[in-house]
């Protein structure tokens, strides 16, 4: 019995290494990405967020109406110019595929637009919007960094606002549209 | 029958031991000092409470051992954010005093493996600092040590909790020396590329909850032309 004992340890042991070696123990959910080709270089992915439904947080100094509605906003005087966004980012097909944040600050002579948009099973961006777009114009910013996937790629990001105009009781008051196009870096040719 | 029962009970005995061997192997997952630790490069040393209730916001599947901080915050529980969490926070200067704002959102790492001591998460930082510009930190952490320091002590603990004192360099890459990898976005920073870390002083964690006394510290190290010029 001692040698059916001994041969069991053996067999957990094996068992064990096997399972940890074997089985991943984080398998993230990817949804199919959906890319075109620009016509003038690039490759193109849209992204939208449903609003207000695809809204986690808003957070602005002196709001009457925060969200979440318990969410306390810091009085320092340091962040008196600061506001913040975050939102669940759909793709194409309106799917969830990430989180992104949106900070506005204004500064002295201009501002900051920044973005990140975190792809879990994919990769992260950073975008600077152009703070002052010109009248009637998208807001866009180039892609300043981007990791994992999006690391060897840059391009340019443009966001929009659409109203829904559909009137339907059920649909969002409207979206923001990302658009974001993606240029791989030149290589130097040695 | 008795083989039976004596195989059974050795197949978890070697499960057990194995799992024991990897969590106390001595060769796994320690760390040295961070060169950002030691550096004579000036750096910007930010801090910010590790602790949900201490953060602006914390949200994350609403099925983690944190709870979702304030009430009522939407919960990331689609499929394909399911293990992700997002943070905001005030980060503070070195006098304890609100210096900006962070938004950092984590995801658990696909190349997270238990065997060689690697429980990864991939994590970003938004860093924005009022008067001087915004950052963005690309970071790879290992919760290794801090699984194996803290969590294992608090499960085998009778009070469900550990308490004592622990600090940890959370940051493992994508540097090569296991730093960071930051952005400049506006301001003096922008246009340039810098070395991070993120680290983790503990004091009390609980099964239930999770951190309990915690602080967490960013030090980004600034480019030399950052630095002529602060001079």
């Amino acid at each position: 019995m001692i040698k059916t004992f001994l041969i069991g340890i053996l067999l957990g042991i094996v068992a064990a290494a096997v399972a940890l070696y074997t089985i991943p123990a984080v398998d993230q959910h990817r949804e199919n990405s959906i890319i075109s080709v620009s016509p003038n270089g690039g490759n193109v992915e849209s992204f939208h967020i449903n609003l207000p439904m695809d809204r986690v947080m808003v957070g602005a100094p002196g709001q009457a109406s925060p969200l979440p509605r318990a969410l306390e906003w810091p009085e320092d005087e340091v962040l008196a110019q600061v506001s913040a966004d975050i939102f669940k980012i759909r793709n194409a097909r309106d799917t969830v595929v990430g989180v992104a944040a949106r900070t506005v600050a204004k500064e002295d002579e201009s501002g900051v637009v920044d973005w990140i948009i975190h792809l879990p099973a994919r990769g992260s961006l950073f975008v600077t919007m152009d703070p002052n777009p010109p009248e009637g114009a998208y807001r866009i910013g180039p892609i300043r960094a981007g990791t994992r996937e999006f690391e060897p790629l840059t391009g340019f990001v443009s966001e929009r606002w659409v109203s829904d105009t559909s009137g339907a009781e059920d649909e969002p008051a409207g979206r923001i549209e990302l658009s974001a196009t993606y240029v791989g870096r030149a290589e130097p040719v040695e | 029958m008795k083989y039976i029962v004596a195989a059974m009970i050795g197949f978890l005995a070697g499960v057990t031991l194995f799992a024991a061997a990897v969590a106390y192997n001595p060769f796994v997952g320690r760390q040295g000092v961070s060169p950002l630790s030691i550096t004579d490069a000036p750096t910007v040393t930010l801090g910010f409470s590790a602790v949900a209730s201490g953060s602006i916001l914390l949200t994350n599947d609403g099925d983690s051992r944190v709870d979702p901080y304030p009430e009522k915050v939407a919960w990331l529980w689609e499929k394909s954010i399911r293990q992700t969490s997002a943070m905001v926070t005030v980060l503070l200067d070195g006098r304890n005093q609100a210096a900006g704002l962070g938004i950092k959102i984590s995801s658990a790492s696909e190349e997270t493996w238990l065997f060689s001591g690697r429980a990864l998460v991939d994590s970003i930082w938004y860093v924005y600092l009022p008067g001087r510009g915004a950052m963005f930190i690309e970071q790879t952490e290992n919760y290794w040590n801090y699984l194996r320091d803290i969590m294992l002590p608090a499960y085998r603990s009778s009070a469900n909790t550990w308490t004592g004192v622990w600090l940890g360099n959370m940051t493992s890459g994508p540097g090569a020396l296991r730093t960071a990898k930051v952005t400049g976005g506006s301001g003096e920073f922008a246009g340039n590329v810098m070395l991070g870390l993120e680290s983790l002083s503990v004091l009390a964690w609980r099964v239930d909850n999770g951190l309990v006394a915690a602080e967490g510290r960013l030090i980004i190290e600034l480019p030399s032309e950052s630095a002529a010029d602060d001079e």
